[in-house]
């Protein structure tokens, strides 16, 4: 179908899915721990609304319900859970240096061509309007992961496993209309506890080696020979 | 006959306002960070002053020094006739390819470059330098995003592509929304505008387009500045009529001309004011950072032209 057919509300979702995949892209590129707390907000406010919209493009009313979890969830209590915790931390205006910016921002461009390429089996076997989309949601997840890969810092760590869970949730609304609700809700309360689970560990971290930089948890020593 | 006519005056209003809009942008400014504001016609008189005065030429000056003004002039003046202003299918537009856009944009860089290493001052090579790294990064986002349109549009024609958005009313297009911040950062950069480069210091360590054109004085400079000031409208110009065409006149009537002129005149004006607010909140980065400011704007045209993949023609 061509898009210029696609109703106005089936072109916002793609917009959203788009503005959602910049998100990720931002976060890679941010090196300061404040802004890519907030960053990871939006992205869960983006996630939410475009949730919301595919509730009331596909008539699946319990998609609301997800929505709601999620926002709740991604954009207002792990965002300000972070937050805190980077501020008692008191790393929260950190800079992190991160090697060779641009070449990784090239990496995710090609990371979204490979999900694309990986996507196109999928796409021809769905008949939901927000087929095209299910690239978008496997190139948040290894967005997710590159972000992982690329950071030594714990913090920015979660975040960017926060982000694969946004893009699992994503694919699971816009491939099948959403997970049961079971499901969902189990889904919901694992990362909340994860999230729970991380703060106890940057405390104890930084209490055992001073750092929450995980590249020295492979150290055996304490101190450098 | 009377097309032609058009089309050379569309360009004599195009040349004659962009001082206009330089005013309007520096007023704004100035309104924005409390100062007293200078009058809108002020970029006119700068202009007539440099007109009336003599130009004083190195001794060592080439024919490269001499003519680079009237090229980088005419090349500017020739890369503003293609662009729609106020109507489309002018007769000018047959040419109004955008790849020869950027080839006229280049050009004309090209010789502003070589003029500035011409007199053999330290400032003018270095001033070169730093332009042609700007201008080797920013050329590839403006491609890409050129490429991103006519992917869309199916057309390289600037005239072609906004009938084509005219055509197809409202649409929530995810890769002009990437393309259109793309070209906007590169138009930052091309225009040496903050945070790229501050248009209003002559401060040696930071300068890259006053560093080229700092021995040019006379009618010379007064070229090369009217010039600059063109280009920048040509970028607002493109920015307004690409993404947002609404209102431009699709038939040479002088009622549908008025109103296609009163809706660039306010979306110029509106433009203006979203470059002078990101000028105001935006600091000038240090010069080594612009690559990645740069690098930023390729991932968006490029993130355009993948949305436009994905989602807009897939399924």
């Amino acid at each position: 179908m061509e898009f210029t057919q696609l109703s106005l509300y089936d072109q916002a979702i793609m917009l959203f899915a788009a503005i959602t995949l910049f998100t990720s892209f931002v976060m890679l590129a941010q090196s300061r721990m404040a802004p890519l707390i907030y960053t990871f907000a939006w992205q869960g406010t983006l996630l939410a609304v475009t949730t919301s919209l595919v509730a009331y493009v596909s008539n699946h009313p319990h998609l609301y319900i997800s929505a709601g979890i999620s926002f709740f969830l991604k954009a207002l209590l792990i965002p300000w859970m972070l937050h805190r915790l980077s501020v008692r931390l008191n790393i929260h205006r950190e800079v992190e240096t991160v090697a060779y910016p641009s070449l990784i921002l090239l990496a995710g461009a090609g990371l979204v061509l490979f999900s694309y390429y990986v996507a196109i089996p999928i796409v021809q076997l769905s008949a939901l309007v927000t087929r095209n989309t299910i690239a978008i949601s496997i190139a948040v997840v290894l967005l997710g992961m590159l972000l992982m890969i690329t950071r030594k810092k714990a913090i920015s760590q979660v975040i960017g496993f926060m982000s694969i869970e946004n893009g699992l949730f994503f694919a699971a609304v816009v491939s099948t209309y959403g997970m049961p609700m079971v499901v969902e809700l189990g889904i919901a309360f694992d990362v909340l506890v994860a999230a729970i689970l991380f703060g106890v560990f940057f405390f104890q971290m930084r209490a055992s080696i001073d750092s929450l930089d995980v590249d020295r948890l492979n150290r055996l020593r304490e101190v450098d020979e | 006959m009377t097309a032609w006519m058009l089309a050379v005056l569309e360009t004599l209003l195009f040349v004659c306002l962009a001082p206009l809009l330089a005013g309007w942008i520096r007023r704004v400014k100035c309104h924005m960070q409390n100062r007293a504001a200078p009058s809108l016609l002020q970029p006119y008189r700068d202009l007539v002053k440099l007109f009336r005065k003599d130009a004083v030429l190195a001794e060592h000056a080439s024919w490269i020094f001499r003519s680079t003004p009237y090229i980088v002039f005419g090349a500017t003046i020739l890369t503003a006739a293609m662009v729609p202003l106020v109507a489309v299918e002018l007769s000018t537009y047959v040419i109004a390819d955008v790849i020869v856009l950027v080839g006229f944009l280049a050009l004309a860089r090209f010789f502003t470059a070589l003029a500035g290493m011409d007199i053999g001052t330290a400032f003018g090579g270095m001033g070169s330098s730093r332009e042609m790294m700007i201008g080797a990064l920013a050329e590839p986002v403006l491609l890409m995003t050129v490429f991103t349109l006519a992917m869309t549009a199916s057309t390289t024609n600037l005239s072609g592509a906004v009938q084509y958005t005219l055509s197809s009313g409202l649409v929530l297009r995810p890769s002009f929304v990437f393309a259109a911040l793309g070209l906007m950062m590169v138009a930052v950069a091309e225009t040496g505008r903050v945070p790229v480069d501050n248009p209003a210091t002559h401060l040696e360590l930071t300068m890259v387009h006053e560093a080229m054109i700092l021995e040019y004085s006379g009618r010379h400079l007064a070229l090369i500045e009217w010039a600059g000031k063109i280009k920048l409208m040509i970028y607002f110009v493109l920015i307004a009529n690409i993404f947002f065409p609404w209102g431009i006149a699709t038939e040479l009537t002088a009622n549908n001309l008025l109103v296609g002129a009163i809706a660039i005149a306010g979306k110029l004006a509106l433009l203006g004011v979203v470059l002078v607010t990101w000028e105001t909140v935006m600091a000038k980065m240090r010069l080594f950072r612009v690559p990645q400011f740069l690098g930023f704007a390729f991932l968006l045209s490029l993130l355009g032209m993948l949305t436009h993949v994905v989602l807009e023609t897939g399924g």
